[in-house]
């Protein structure tokens, strides 16, 4: 039934994680959540960098738009608060607002665009900050526990309920949402796009309207970026105006980086990598951003394709010797 | 199909296409050769529309397109290809004639299925490129590919979007001396299997002269003669100024 080696290699790999909660402590497991959570923000960020070639300094919005409208229901609409309302809410939000932004953006390309996406994102950052009687300002916003289809968590605490329920939900959606980015990639959709990131001038050329397939590039990579967030907010508990800032937009664009643009799976690898590494490197030492630096540098250095671009050629070489001659991928 | 009527393009000073008119008619194969600087290039940049004449009009089958955008025109069937190639650097041969086909056909915009499950498109895609020769190389990347084949896969890609007028800007450009025929033939031999209207910028007359029903020789941004390629080679003026022999 499974043809190709690839699929059978990706349903492995979720048996294992349907078994995870058994194995990691809950302090693992939560990391591991906060991982997968990234891992979609990553997928969705990589359909704008790896396979349009545009790169934004700020998704960071979508992420926290993602998470807010988790909080802002929590605070406003607790009758609404459930995840099977939750989640597609925060998918509408971030719909629109990169349709705002988006349409904003996709003029530009190259330094413009990142400089565009960053000075938007920075300005939901003064908007949540500033408006402390609706968005809580620097204090942010508790994110409760949500209910599921009617299934109510009260008297449940926190590492229960992601050690639980949480972790089968979180894995799904991430399932889906691989699959779902898998099948945009491959599709006649997909390689429109990584025809204007090749060749903008060309992709004219055969009659793709360049702008327009940039901005429905832009707005499913914010819904991705926005489910993510909104999925982070209830392992984190908590949501913070910073999501939008900047430096948390730098730190999508890093654990991209670290995983590898180049290759599908790069930034689910390098999402779940940065959680570890970040927390290794915080918990061991005060200078972690020196940690997180120099692994940047390296990266840049030695392994421009990634961690997983790196383990990619390094697959293709083993199989290379194998059946010798035999082309890669 | 396509007149163009007393078209000009200046750059300043510099009369780069001056009052040319030309006609082109369905099936044929037609040369414009010229020295550098002579305004060939400006010329199908003006019919595709990457540039805007500033005076004249062009009219294809009937409809007049002299200030239409390239996209309006690629609809309407006048496709290119470049000079300096213009290709999806990261994308296999099949992709790069596969996605000029998903788009002619409207499916770029189908986001779920992979692009292999379209196999009529895909079929047609190998068609293309067994036409040009090109089919065993449909799983290299642009990168992999020598020169002259690179000038083949930037035609194809033209050529899929079943262009009803084909521009080819120096088709045999970068490409090794020893392969500029095999070039030529390969993508004659498909221009011709389809019998698509197709005009052929060079400079150098020998590559066209066995392809070409005719030739139009510029000098200094006008037709300085036209007519059969054996017709030009033996013009005394052509020879003088193109080809640099006095007699």
């Amino acid at each position: 039934m499974v043809k190709k080696p690839r699929w059978a290699v990706y349903l492995v790999i979720f048996i294992v994680l349907l078994f995870i909660p058994r194995f990691f402590s809950i302090f693992n497991l939560m990391l591991f959540e906060y991982g997968l959570t990234f891992a979609i923000v990553g997928l969705g960020f990589n359909l704008l960098l790896g396979y349009t070639g545009l790169l934004s300094f700020g998704h960071g919005a979508y992420f926290a738009v993602g998470a807010y409208t988790v909080g802002m229901i929590a605070k406003y609409l607790p009758e609404a608060y459930s995840l099977e309302l939750l989640i597609p809410a925060a998918l509408l939000f971030s719909l629109i607002l990169s349709v705002i932004f988006g349409f904003l953006c996709v003029r530009h390309t190259k330094i413009f665009f990142s400089i565009l996406a960053l000075s938007l994102s920075m300005l939901l950052y003064a908007l949540l900050f500033k408006l402390y009687h609706i968005t809580g300002g620097s204090d942010g916003l508790r994110i409760p526990l949500p209910t599921l289809l009617g299934m109510s968590f009260k008297g449940i605490r926190r590492p229960e309920f992601l050690s639980g329920t949480y972790y089968y939900f979180l894995l799904v959606l991430f399932a889906v949402s691989c699959l779902i980015m898998r099948g945009i990639v491959g599709s006649p959709f997909g390689k429109a796009l990584q025809a204007i990131r090749d060749n903008e001038v060309r992709a004219e050329l055969i009659g793709i309207r360049v702008r327009r397939y940039r901005l429905y590039a832009f707005i499913l990579s914010g819904m991705f970026v926005g489910l993510g967030g909104a999925l982070w907010s209830f392992v984190n508990g908590h949501v913070t105006a910073d999501l939008s800032h900047w430096v948390f937009s730098g730190e999508i664009v890093y654990m991209t980086l670290l995983g590898g643009f180049g290759i599908f799976e790069g930034p689910i690898v390098g999402a779940i990598f940065f959680t570890y590494l970040k927390l290794y490197a915080m918990g061991n030492t005060q200078y972690w951003m020196f940690v997180i630096g120099g692994t940047l540098i390296v990266l840049v250095l030695l392994l421009p394709n990634g961690v997983a671009g790196a383990f990619a050629i390094l697959l293709a070489k083993l199989k290379r010797k194998k059946t010798l001659g035999g082309t890669a991928c | 199909m396509l007149t163009v009527d007393s078209l000009k393009k200046y750059f300043g000073f510099v009369r780069a296409v001056d009052d040319i008119n030309l006609e082109i008619r369905e099936g044929e194969i037609v040369s414009i050769i010229g020295t550098n600087g002579a305004g060939k290039t400006t010329l199908v940049n003006l019919i595709s529309g990457y540039l805007k004449p500033d005076g004249g009009r062009i009219l294809f089958f009937d409809k007049d397109i002299t200030y239409a955008s390239p996209y309006v025109r690629i609809k309407l069937g006048v496709g290119r290809s470049f000079q300096l190639i213009q290709l999806f650097g990261n994308c296999s041969v099949l992709d790069n004639v596969r996605t000029a086909l998903f788009s002619k056909y409207g499916m770029i915009r189908r986001a779920l299925l992979p692009a292999d499950r379209y196999s009529s498109v895909t079929d047609e895609a190998m068609k293309i490129l067994y036409n040009f020769n090109m089919a065993d190389k449909k799983d290299l990347t642009p990168t992999g590919l020598s020169e002259g084949d690179l000038k083949i896969l930037d035609i194809a890609i033209a050529f899929a979007l079943k262009s009803k007028l084909l521009l080819l800007d120096e088709p045999t450009s970068g490409v090794a001396t020893s392969d500029k025929f095999k070039v030529m033939d390969s993508i004659v031999s498909a221009i011709k299997r389809e019998g698509v209207s197709t005009l052929i910028i060079e400079h150098d007359m020998d590559i066209v002269s066995g392809y070409s029903d005719r030739v139009i020789v510029m000098h200094e941004g006008k037709i300085m003669a036209e007519g059969k390629p054996d017709e030009i080679m033996e013009n005394k003026e052509v020879k003088s100024t193109v080809f640099g022999i006095v007699s």
